[in-house]
């Protein structure tokens, strides 16, 4: 029997394993930030151990950092103890850092694939939940916990039980208009935050193969939202070429001997997933959250359901309690709900084309009077490249805030933060209770979504949008 | 590590499905750099509410948290599973924990026990009727107890081996894997070397 492309890369990373034992995983790439790695790094300090392979690791600072003034110290003492304590870390261990003003900075998972050290097939690891995003390149990634950062610092391993395998399948390709965010939100409604759970996710079928490098990463980067080990999608031509002209690629003889092996990275024929989810990408719109979890959401045409319209009775109790948190009525449309504050941003939409996109329709209209447009580039690569284009100057133009490159208002640890009972239209990736900022109320959308809500200060797509 | 072998304290309800890692602990109160510390943050926004159970005095001391299905999910902080113990809890009950909760509770010593859903059920039933009551964590055994006699409460849980034996003996997980460092040369001899390094 042949074996899926989340079978293949493991097994070529095997380090040891015996029977009753989990795996000990080789980790070809450890991503660090500030805030899951302190106490590793203490850790190490305590035991007398060394990073095993400070080469294969490398650190940014994302969670904590401002998006205004970062060119100044950091005005919260608690925040700014945090990254000066990564500084320490990483100068004391050898560990290549990009900090706050250094070209390289931004979120963890942006700065990965924009250099070039996320490719095919690799491992990669990260105390970030989203460190799933990296799936994108066909390369098993997973968030971890601080124990095993310290774990994989000491000893470039893991020990990690073998996953069950599970394909989604979407067929058809997606309406115009329509993105991956679309996609991934539909699935996770269709699924439920736990419908992955003990799963590594190949994402496969027409309509992930039409998607860019980005779309695929927001795709991936959800993963974790459905409960999902990890998402991969396999590397194709679109991946080649995405990975080609960045700095840490692989050159000459290198770059053929990658790509000879990294074509190898598919599923066999004959392979058998332990699940299988089939969608109709065809059928999908703009879909966004009413709740307090990322499966709980419906399309932008519907109204906010009510606990009568489903059976389990958790589901009825959770569906209460979000209305409740979220201050909304069942059976309000969607498009009624009217929105204080737009974050454009994360590491689910930070990217450069997340950032055309919400430009091309931001382009000669203007943010509605009432509400708040905050664009926030995924690293300062990005910010540079927009403003390269322009799209700075569209931004401002319209009334949006651009700001500089972090994790920003995505969860809210730096001072971008909802104000208690405000309402978001969100390109993040989580609309957990307060999740950005105490009382806040997310709506989780995709950028077509934030752009035109922005516009019409009610949650909207660009179909309802005048013609400029 | 402690070893941890059955642990019987003060069983508190927690009446919710889906509670994630924002919940258990919110980002703001991630900026500390140790291991401790960080029961302030522990449901912060919660217990706001005087009617949330932690605030109720029956349940002070509580040590063993009977939680709805997919506890833990979200985020990868490993600072939830240190506010619950810095609190003062040895053992979650759940029918649903995500991965990498499940994974954390494993490596920093919290017994992270899953349960039929219908066993969370008759767990929140007895609580409701013996208030301040406690649940029995049995590891070695695998198996959750509350009370005696007619409405005693008692099923096994699941834990995988590996972590069972682990917790059991308070082994270090690290020291674990250096006993095979052998191995982890020989492998790193082997790769291509075309795979990227950041120095």
């Amino acid at each position: 029997m042949g074996k899926t492309l989340s079978e293949k890369v493991w097994d070529e990373h095997v380090v040891r394993s015996a029977p009753g034992e989990p795996d000990l995983l080789f980790i070809d790439l450890h991503l660090l930030h500030e805030v899951t790695s302190p106490q590793a790094f203490d850790g190490l300090r305590l035991a007398n151990r060394t990073v095993r392979r400070p080469d294969l690791t490398l650190a940014t600072e994302d969670h904590n950092v401002p998006t205004l003034d970062w060119d100044k110290p950091i005005a919260d003492p608690v925040s700014r103890m945090q990254v000066e304590t990564l500084r320490k870390n990483a100068a004391d261990f050898g560990v290549r850092l990009h900090p706050l003003g250094d070209i390289e900075q931004g979120i963890v998972h942006v700065v990965g694939p924009q250099l070039g050290l996320t490719q095919p097939g690799m491992t990669i690891v990260c105390g970030d939940s989203h460190t799933s995003t990296h799936g994108a390149f066909g390369a098993i990634a997973f968030g971890i916990g601080t124990s095993e950062v310290e774990h994989v610092l000491a000893t470039q391993t893991l020990t990690q039980a073998r996953p069950k395998t599970m394909a989604v399948t979407v067929n058809g390709s997606l309406p115009e208009g329509v993105t991956a965010k679309d996609l991934v939100l539909t699935l996770i409604t269709h699924t439920g935050t736990g419908g992955g759970q003990g799963y590594i996710v190949e994402y496969r079928g027409q309509a992930i193969e039409e998607l860019s490098m980005e779309g695929r990463m927001t795709v991936c980067n959800m993963s974790i939202e459905w409960g999902a080990k990890a998402g991969l999608i396999a590397p194709d031509q679109t991946t080649f070429d995405y990975i080609e002209d960045k700095p840490e690629a692989p050159k000459g003889a290198d770059w053929d001997a990658a790509v000879a092996h990294w074509k190898t990275l598919r599923t066999d024929d004959d392979a058998v997933f332990d699940k299988v989810i089939e969608l109709d990408a065809s059928t999908m719109t703009p879909f966004v959250t009413w709740g307090t979890n990322p499966g709980q959401g419906a399309p932008l045409g519907a109204s906010v359901p009510s606990p009568d319209d489903f059976d389990e009775p958790n589901d009825k109790v959770a569906t209460e309690k979000a209305l409740q948190y979220m201050g909304l009525e069942a059976g309000t449309p969607l498009r009624d709900v009217k929105v204080d504050t737009v974050f454009v941003g994360s590491c689910t939409n930070g990217r450069i084309e997340d950032l055309r996109l919400a430009a091309s329709i931001l382009e000669g209209r203007t943010v509605a009077a009432d509400t708040r447009l905050l664009v926030v580039p995924g690293s300062v690569r990005v910010r540079l490249q927009a403003e390269a284009e322009g799209l700075d100057k569209v931004f401002i133009a319209s009334g949006a805030e651009w700001r500089g490159a972090g994790c920003s208002m995505c969860l809210g640890m730096n001072p971008d933060q909802l104000a208690p009972g405000e309402r978001s239209a969100s390109t993040s990736n989580r609309n957990f209770e307060g999740r950005q900022g105490k009382g806040g109320r997310t709506h989780l959308v995709s950028v077509p979504v934030a752009a035109a809500t922005a516009v019409r200060g009610t949650l909207s797509s660009p179909a309802d949008l005048q013609e400029v | 590590m402690d070893k941890f072998t059955t642990h019987t304290g003060v069983g508190v309800p927690l009446k919710r499905s889906n509670v994630d890692t924002d919940q258990i602990i919110p980002a703001v109160y991630l900026k500390r750099v140790t291991r401790t510390g960080f029961e302030d943050g522990l449901f912060a926004a919660w217990r706001n509410d005087p009617d949330f159970v932690l605030n109720n005095p029956t349940y002070t001391g509580g040590s063993v948290l009977v939680a709805g299905p997919d506890f833990g999910t979200g985020s990868s902080r490993e600072h939830a599973v240190w506010a619950l113990q810095n609190y003062g809890f040895k053992a979650v009950i759940s029918s649903r924990f995500a991965d990498i909760f499940r994974g954390n509770s494993g490596k920093a010593g919290l017994v992270a026990a899953q349960v039929d859903e219908k066993v969370v059920q008759r767990l929140w039933d007895w609580l409701e009727d013996n208030p301040g009551g406690e649940i029995t964590v049995d590891l070695e055994s695998r198996t959750v107890r509350a009370g005696v006699g007619e409405d005693a409460v008692e099923d096994s849980f699941d834990i995988d081996d590996y972590t069972r034996w682990r917790l059991l003996e308070g082994l270090d997980d690290i020291g674990i894997t250096l006993s095979h460092d052998a191995d982890i040369t020989a492998f790193e001899a082997e790769r291509p070397s075309w795979k990227p390094v950041t120095a």
